[in-house]
């Protein structure tokens, strides 16, 4: 793939078909949702209006699982919120390649951010640095284009057709294969295969702290891992030389 | 059951907590440039967050009760190894294919 000026066009269209992979993913996700809300008790309605309203499924379930057990309106929200904290991250890691678009389309594309788009987007981004900054914004579009309907539309599905669905297809494993297969082509250079090894053994060693805040714990710590890492194989080049 | 004012509250709530967690570097920053060392560590946010999401979701499935299940490790590292090559399609093949083979041949074991 060359770097010679992409048209937002073309980009629009690549990040449609970068992201197409993850339908894969979304499809059972977003249907598992749907039948869980039902069987929790929510009707039709409340279970699309949490989808619409906040399409992340990990603080779907979380926020569910909460009511259900008669939790408190206000800590089901802060653990649910502190499931997305993850997205402040994605947010900032934007800014450099999309932050110089319109406030309206800026509203647009915060509304819109998920894991898998991010990930996407934020590869190819780095992997082409002669991307214009329109081509960006096209792409970012593309992947969530393609990526929206299909949690929408697979939600409803899943909450019209409930139990239908059999629980022996561990569709719950859907969202850690999902999430290996975001990681693994963000492992091109040494800092950032050091970086995932201490976000995995400081997941682990955070797992107790509550309301998720171990991710957040462990993803600040792997952050300046990361960081560290860059800096130090930086200094050694610069002696070498 | 979950009670109706009970669900809309939060559900209004996360909805607009959950835009504003998005929106608030973007909105922010938008058209300031972040300065290096924000850089620096931003570059890694990808894989600071995912391997600590997948991690305790592999070690201690919730469909298992929390203990952890070898399958579905030894799935997830066949997903990782296809994802390693550069295939989205095959690491999810590779990782959902595994754990269904390896749960149908443990009914033998």
């Amino acid at each position: 793939m060359t770097t010679t000026a992409m048209t937002r066009a073309q980009a629009f269209w690549r990040g449609y078909l970068d992201c197409a992979p993850f339908i894969l993913i979304v499809v059972p996700y977003s249907m598992l949702f749907g039948v869980v809300a039902r069987d929790a008790g929510l009707d039709v309605l409340q279970t699309m209006s949490m989808s619409v309203l906040v399409i992340a499924g990990a603080s779907q379930f979380t926020a569910l699982a909460l009511l259900q057990d008669q939790a408190p309106v206000f800590i089901a929200l802060l653990a649910a919120l502190a499931v997305n904290l993850r997205m402040a991250m994605y947010s900032a890691a934007l800014v450099p390649h999309v932050g110089h678009a319109r406030l309206g389309t800026r509203v647009l594309m915060s509304y819109l951010m998920v894991d898998q788009a991010f990930a996407v987007a934020v590869k190819t981004y780095e992997e082409q640095p002669g991307m214009s900054p329109a081509a960006k914004v096209a792409y970012y579009f593309g992947c969530m284009v393609l990526i929206c309907p299909f949690w929408y539309g697979c939600t409803l599905l899943g909450a019209l057709l409930g139990r239908a669905i059999p629980e022996s297809y561990a569709l719950d494993f859907a969202v850690p294969v999902c999430f290996i297969a975001l990681t693994a082509p963000l492992l091109r250079s040494l800092p950032h295969v050091f970086a995932a090894l201490i976000s995995s053994l400081a997941a682990i060693a955070f797992a107790w702290l509550p309301w998720s805040l171990g991710l957040i714990v462990a993803a600040l710590i792997a952050m300046t891992a990361g960081a560290q890492a860059e800096l130090w194989l930086r200094r050694r080049q610069e002696s070498r030389s | 059951m979950i009670d109706n004012t009970a669900f809309w509250t939060l559900t209004v709530l996360l909805g607009l907590g959950t835009f504003l967690i998005r929106f608030s570097f973007l909105g922010l920053f938008g058209r300031r440039s972040l300065p290096d060392w924000a850089l620096l560590h931003l570059r890694y946010t990808g894989v600071a967050v995912f391997p600590a999401l997948v991690t305790p979701l592999v070690l201690w499935p919730e469909a298992t009760g929390g203990t952890p299940d070898p399958t579905r490790i030894l799935a997830a590292l066949a997903a990782f190894l296809i994802g390693l090559r550069g295939s989205v399609v095959g690491a999810i093949i590779a990782g959902m294919g595994t754990l269904y083979v390896l749960q149908y041949l443990s009914q033998f074991v």
